[in-house]
């Protein structure tokens, strides 16, 4: 097995509350491998976002870093120096956001916005690195690539935005790529394209891959390996086609039990999917334990430790045994 | 067959903007009968909020006539509009933004009620609030205190406190997540037959219109391009546009492979309709036929579909994803 070119381990993190710290990761570990695409999954608060912030370094203030570390590469992110991290940010690392248009700056031509990235990152000057970034564009699959290259970021639609954020993200090299969510408010026929370009850019440069999203189709579609996350825990991670046709813990079961799947009729059936009760941060244990159809006493008391049910799968759930580390 | 709840004739409407005329709906016609959930599907900018709006005589129609029971609504005078609105109510896609702040759970259900000298007493707030899953003690909770899904919960339940023999949802399960949007169309299937109500279900989400309606109309730049069964539409789609949006959508296992129709580009601008098929420009199948007006061509049990493909004659007519799907 290679080394990992991402290892998060151990990550716990607070924010600040008029009423105390809430515990929003809580022992964080997972490896993403180069030129994979591994997707982290989860419902809101479950804290896939926050995770891939403090990859970034980009946490609110309000933020605090309680426990672990983040190796990237042989280096530990969270001890470097800012001017370092910033090296590292968009060479290295690079994100593509929720909202491809506040991530654009909305004052300046895309061309410019790209062909920054290409003079930052490429030994390329002036009016060649303007032609370079005509030709990202049009690369992306942005159609008169020349003209559109003029525009501002209000005058194009959310699919051509998040295009030209693919563009400069392919000026950029990185060799770690973190997409949050990259298609929500996009329509299914343009998410179908974007995810058609992500992938096809990520085969090209052999880019690795960290795919943040809730929808499981995406999951199945995109990623290779999975690694589940539940109100700031790590609860399952797995080979793609291993977690949907054997998936051990409780809550990724019922998370598939909640699916209603467009090729199909007759989902609707509640009882195999989650409940409805709410989300909890509190326990020491594992904080699926209020709505977990299996909880036993050791659930509120201790966190499992991984077991692996077979290769490169791993579950954290006191059924498979796992016991206090 | 009984006689219509609701019958939509050659819906148009525009809307002034600048110097240009957004064509938002560009006459559209069906009916929905006593009793059956319609869902309305398409991307944003094809109309379907539009239409929810006329028919809630939200907006005037700019041509075009919308009858209920049938009695046509633009005909009534305030007052008369006024008393007919108990009979058609609806539930709105922003639940934070629907409710008032200053009001409690409790005088927001008492509200519609009163209005209508309906009001008998509290168990009827009781009631309403345990039909939709609520417990009495959220009664005297304000809007800030409940989660996204309760207050979505106290839309639906505002909007049948009359008992409405019709109701319009706009997208009422976009911002939920998925574990919580099974619980919701469960729910709206419940109440909808325990009250006996007709629904008119928009959404982009096709696989919540699977698991909810009966019938299907699906939209794209302001026309209806196919209608019928839900099962017939989803497993023989026959318009290459709900081929390509339903081969769009990711499915969440991966032991489904399926063929993608991909379409080129976006959505165009509705300032300008061509006349003919509205896909035209982004269809792999186009046709010299398609620029010219389409008719509807009947697949037998109420299955239509405005596409030279579903022609009687039709040699491609098995094309593609529909037997995969």
């Amino acid at each position: 097995m290679s080394l990992p070119l991402l290892r998060v381990e151990d990550l716990s993190l607070t924010f600040a509350t008029d009423d105390g710290f809430r515990h929003v990761l809580d022992r964080v570990t997972f490896e993403v491998h180069p030129h994979e695409v591994l997707g982290l999954v989860g419902e809101s608060g479950s804290g896939k976002t926050i995770t891939s912030l403090a990859v970034m370094r980009l946490l609110p203030h309000s933020a605090q870093v309680r426990q672990g570390q983040i190796w990237f590469d042989g280096r530990e992110l969270l001890a470097l120096p800012e001017k370092d991290m910033r090296r590292l940010r968009g060479s290295s690392l690079a994100m593509i956001f929720q909202s491809p248009r506040s991530a654009l700056n909305p004052l300046m031509r895309i061309g410019d916005q790209i062909a920054r990235a290409v003079r930052t990152h490429q030994r390329v000057r002036g009016a060649a690195a303007r032609a370079a970034a005509v030709d990202l564009l049009r690369h992306v699959g942005v159609p008169d690539a020349a003209v559109r290259a003029r525009a501002y970021p209000h005058q194009l639609s959310g699919g051509m935005a998040q295009r030209a954020l693919v563009a400069i993200m392919l000026a950029c090299r990185p060799r770690l790529l973190i997409a949050d969510e990259p298609t929500t408010g996009l329509d299914v026929t343009i998410q179908a394209q974007i995810f058609g370009l992500i992938k096809d850019v990520q085969a090209e440069t052999s880019a690795t891959l960290l795919l943040i999203t809730h929808d499981l189709g995406v999951v199945s579609e995109v990623c290779q390996r999975v690694a589940v996350m539940y109100a700031g825990q790590v609860m399952e991670v797995a080979p793609v086609a291993e977690l949907f046709a054997r998936a051990c813990h409780p809550y990724t079961e019922r998370l598939l039990g909640s699916i209603l799947r467009v090729d199909r009729s007759g989902d609707l059936d509640t009882t195999k999917a989650l409940s409805m009760a709410g989300i909890s941060y509190e326990t020491r244990g594992c904080r699926f334990a209020n709505r977990c159809p299996d909880v036993m006493p050791v659930c509120w008391e201790r966190r499992p430790r991984p077991v692996q049910v077979s290769a490169g799968h791993e579950v954290i759930c006191h059924k498979y045994g796992g016991d206090e580390s | 067959m009984s006689e219509p709840i609701l019958r939509v004739e050659n819906l148009v409407k525009h809307f002034r903007e600048g110097p240009h005329t957004i064509h938002a709906v560009n006459g559209i016609s069906f009916e929905i009968h006593p009793g059956e959930a319609v869902g309305l599907v398409g991307e944003s900018g094809c109309g379907k909020s539009t239409t929810a709006r006329c028919i809630m005589q939200l907006e005037k129609p700019t041509a075009g006539r919308i009858l209920f029971r049938g009695q046509d609504l633009a005909s009534l005078t305030p007052n008369g509009l006024r008393s007919q609105r108990r009979h058609f109510q609806m539930v709105f896609q922003d639940a934070e933004e629907s409710l008032n702040p200053r009001l409690n759970v409790r005088r927001t259900l008492r509200e519609p009620l009163q209005l209508h000298g309906l009001y008998r007493g509290e168990e009827q707030l009781q009631q309403a609030a345990e039909r939709v899953n609520l417990e009495p003690e959220h009664l005297d909770r304000y809007r800030h205190q409940l989660s996204g899904g309760q207050k979505q919960r106290v839309g639906v339940a505002r909007a049948i406190m009359t008992q409405p023999p019709l109701v319009v949802l706009d997208e009422p399960t976009s911002s939920l997540d998925m574990s919580l949007r099974i619980h919701m169309i469960a729910m709206l299937r419940r109440l909808q037959r325990e009250l006996d109500m007709a629904y008119l279900f928009i959404s982009h989400d096709l696989s919540t219109v699977r698991h909810l309606c009966d019938r299907v109309l699906v939209m794209y730049l302001g026309r209806i391009v196919e209608m019928g069964r839900t099962e017939q539409v989803f497993s023989a789609p026959r318009h290459v546009y709900t081929r390509a949006l339903l081969s769009a959508i990711p499915i969440p296992d991966p032991s489904v492979r399926r063929e993608r129709i991909v379409l080129q580009g976006e959505t165009p601008s509705p300032r300008w309709i061509k006349p003919g098929c509205g896909l035209q420009d982004r269809c792999p199948l186009v046709a010299d036929e398609c620029t010219r007006p389409m008719p509807f061509y009947a697949l037998g049990g109420g299955h239509w579909a405005a596409c030279r493909l579903a022609k009687p004659e039709s040699a491609e007519r098995a094309l593609g994803v529909a037997g995969s799907m």
